[in-house]
């Protein structure tokens, strides 16, 4: 019995670890190829690259740990950002904009959560709905012209550094990466999240309150979704209308990289953050190497599918 | 209340040292010891891509690619899907490869002055390509010369119309230069005949809407002679708008997109302004090759455009 169980840990250990030991193999391979990889300059404005795609997936892990799906945190992304960008147009504060930037982003979130549990709609559904209505809002509302930003304590959230050397976009990142980690693996909602990925029908009869739960999920998700907005409009120095287009498929694909399954109740967090690394060094990697762009979409989905057969595997 | 002061202490400590200037941005080439683009011989250009799904882009590559092999330098070519956040990605793969000059063909013209002045501040030298970027100097920047086009357009209706007749316009997405320098050329000419744009409005340089824009504005115009649409895609809408329409109106389009040159051949087009992307992308890296020589190069470089017609 113990050695059952000790066998199935290491198969479950082995396949977490296969993100990782893939991410070690991309390094290696890629600092040998290009003299220009393993540089501090270029592996920290990777991290900076990675760091919108990290905050959306460590939302979109919850999401999909708890048997969901969140197809509009690119739209909520847009909308957000569009919001917070034409607020500190308007003249009013930085604080006060991104502040009220984020409340939306949870409130819109939270939508999506009130159509899954008391709508009864299917997750898919639900947010394909709301990825339209939003993308509509913010071309109406932007007029499908860009919002700019003229605000220089603003554009220290995407675009500024600490010590001169690491971007705060990254300090955003790993801040958010413990915060999210101590919420699923220290706190009664994480162990509820896994639970209704799991089996919802056995968290209902065991006291867990689904309802209000994936509203928290959802709006969880629109909140990290509604700070990647924030960072993103920071660096572009304007909010885009068309921007976040893809970057849902960005996010799930991280997750899945890192081991979550799509089925839900089984992933971890750390992994999420591996996934999001492997796509973004993939990505610096064959713009190192000078790859077609065409082929980098063909590689890239070489290794999500290789990610999701090996997961199937277990 | 000792790990609060310690944090409160920390936090200011960080913020302190918060700043915009990056890490080696400001000693460039100082570190590059590792060898790679820099010290390989060749000299190597970077040409980042708004986007590739476009076929205007594409030969714009193309005639880059070209004159880089005849000038003997290495081009990287990157692309951006449309997408501003990831074109600044790739530009700063590119000042991570220290390329020598970055050829930069915006998304947008709005969101990579931050990227520019990135490349800047590691001493590579942005050229533009066909867009402008706003909020940031650039060695050069290198398009059509897109309101003698638009003139050209009038005056070629005026030549087929002889100076009378009622045009609907079909214009670009609003904001950006094309659009606004494309309909400035046109209409300051078409004021100075006897003609008169009687509807314009944006079709947003895309086909599908230009089909669905031209069938309303026929609706409510029955009395026209022609259609001038910003770009080819919009024109080919009208040119679906007017199938099966017994009626002569003649169709100009903007570009010279294969498919724009094919419309003019068969006759469903009377004329297209025609950019010369291959000429942009070949301008691009033969001033690039200037910049590495250490010439001195024009502020801005205004590519011609031919009228093109049957025949």
């Amino acid at each position: 019995m113990t050695l059952q169980l000790n066998w199935s840990q290491a198969k479950t250990l082995f396949q977490r670890l296969g993100s990782v030991i893939g991410l070690l193999l991309l390094f290696i391979v890629l600092s040998v190829l290009s003299p220009d990889f393993l540089t501090t300059g270029n592996l920290l404005t990777v991290l900076r690259q990675v760091s919108i795609n990290a905050l959306i997936a460590f939302g979109m892990t919850f999401v999909i740990l708890s048997g969901g799906i969140d197809l509009s945190v690119g739209a909520i992304l847009a909308f957000t950002g569009a919001i917070t960008a034409s607020l500190m147009a308007a003249g009013h504060g930085m604080v006060l904009s991104v502040g009220a930037g984020l409340a939306l982003g949870a409130v819109l979130g939270m939508v999506n959560g009130a159509l899954v549990s008391w709508g009864r709609v299917a997750p898919f559904i639900a947010t394909l709905g709301t990825v339209t209505l939003l993308r509509g809002l913010t071309l109406a509302y932007t007029q499908g012209s860009p919002i700019p930003v003229t605000n220089p304590g603003f554009a220290m959230l995407g675009g500024g550094y600490i010590a001169n050397l690491i971007p705060l976009p990254v300090i955003w990142m790993a801040v958010a990466f413990i915060l999210c980690g101590f919420l699923l693996r220290g706190t009664v909602f994480g162990r509820h999240v896994v639970a209704i990925g799991g089996n919802e029908e056995a968290a209902r009869l065991s006291g867990v309150r689904i309802s209000p739960m994936k509203l928290a999920i959802y709006g969880l998700s629109g909140l990290l979704s509604a700070f990647a907005g924030v960072v993103l409009t920071s660096r572009l120095y304007s909010a885009q209308a068309t921007a976040g287009a893809g970057y849902e498929l960005d996010a799930i694909a991280a997750v899945v990289l890192g081991g979550t399954s799509l089925a839900g109740g089984r992933g971890w967090l750390f992994g999420t953050l591996i996934g999001a690394l492997l796509i973004g060094f993939l990505n610096n990697g064959l713009n190192l190497l000078g790859v077609s762009s065409f082929y980098q979409q063909v590689v890239k989905g070489i290794v999500i599918l290789i990610a999701v057969l090996l997961d199937r595997r277990q | 209340m000792r790990k609060l002061t310690f944090l409160a202490a920390a936090a200011a400590t960080l913020l302190a040292a918060c700043s915009q200037q990056g890490p080696g941005e400001s000693t460039p080439a100082a570190s590059s010891t590792a060898g790679g683009a820099a010290a390989s011989g060749t000299p190597v250009i970077g040409l980042a891509l708004s986007t590739q799904n476009n076929p205007f882009f594409v030969e714009l590559k193309d005639g880059a690619t070209k004159a880089a092999k005849d000038a003997g330098v290495q081009l990287v070519v990157v692309d951006a899907q449309d997408d501003p956040a990831r074109q600044i990605s790739s530009v700063e793969d590119l000042i991570q490869k220290r390329v020598s000059v970055i050829l930069l063909n915006p998304t947008d013209s709005s969101a990579l002055a931050g990227a520019v002045q990135s490349a800047q501040r590691a001493n590579i030298p942005v050229i533009t390509l066909d867009r402008g970027v706003d909020g940031a100097e650039v060695a050069s920047h290198i398009a059509s010369d897109n309101i003698a086009g638009g003139k050209m357009a009038a005056d070629f209706l005026a030549k087929q119309l002889n100076g009378k007749g009622n045009i609907i316009e079909l214009q670009g997405v609003a904001g950006t230069s094309a659009a606004r320098e494309r309909g400035k050329g046109f209409d300051d000419e078409i004021a100075t005949t006897g003609m008169k744009v009687v509807a314009q409005q944006p079709a947003n340089f895309d086909r599908a809407q230009g089909l669905s824009v031209s069938e309303n504005l026929l609706q409510g115009n029955t009395d026209v002679q022609a259609i001038f649409a910003q770009n080819d895609e919009m024109a080919l809408g009208a040119v679906q708008a007017l199938a099966g329409k017994n009626k002569k109106i003649l169709v100009v389009g903007f570009d010279g997109t294969p498919d724009g040159k094919t419309a003019v051949q068969s006759g469903a087009m009377a004329a297209t302004v025609a950019q010369q992307p291959e000429e942009i992308g070949k301008l691009g890296v033969e001033t690039a090759k200037k910049l590495i020589d250490k010439q001195p190069v024009e502020k801005s470089i205004a590519v011609p455009l031919k009228l093109l017609t049957k025949e």
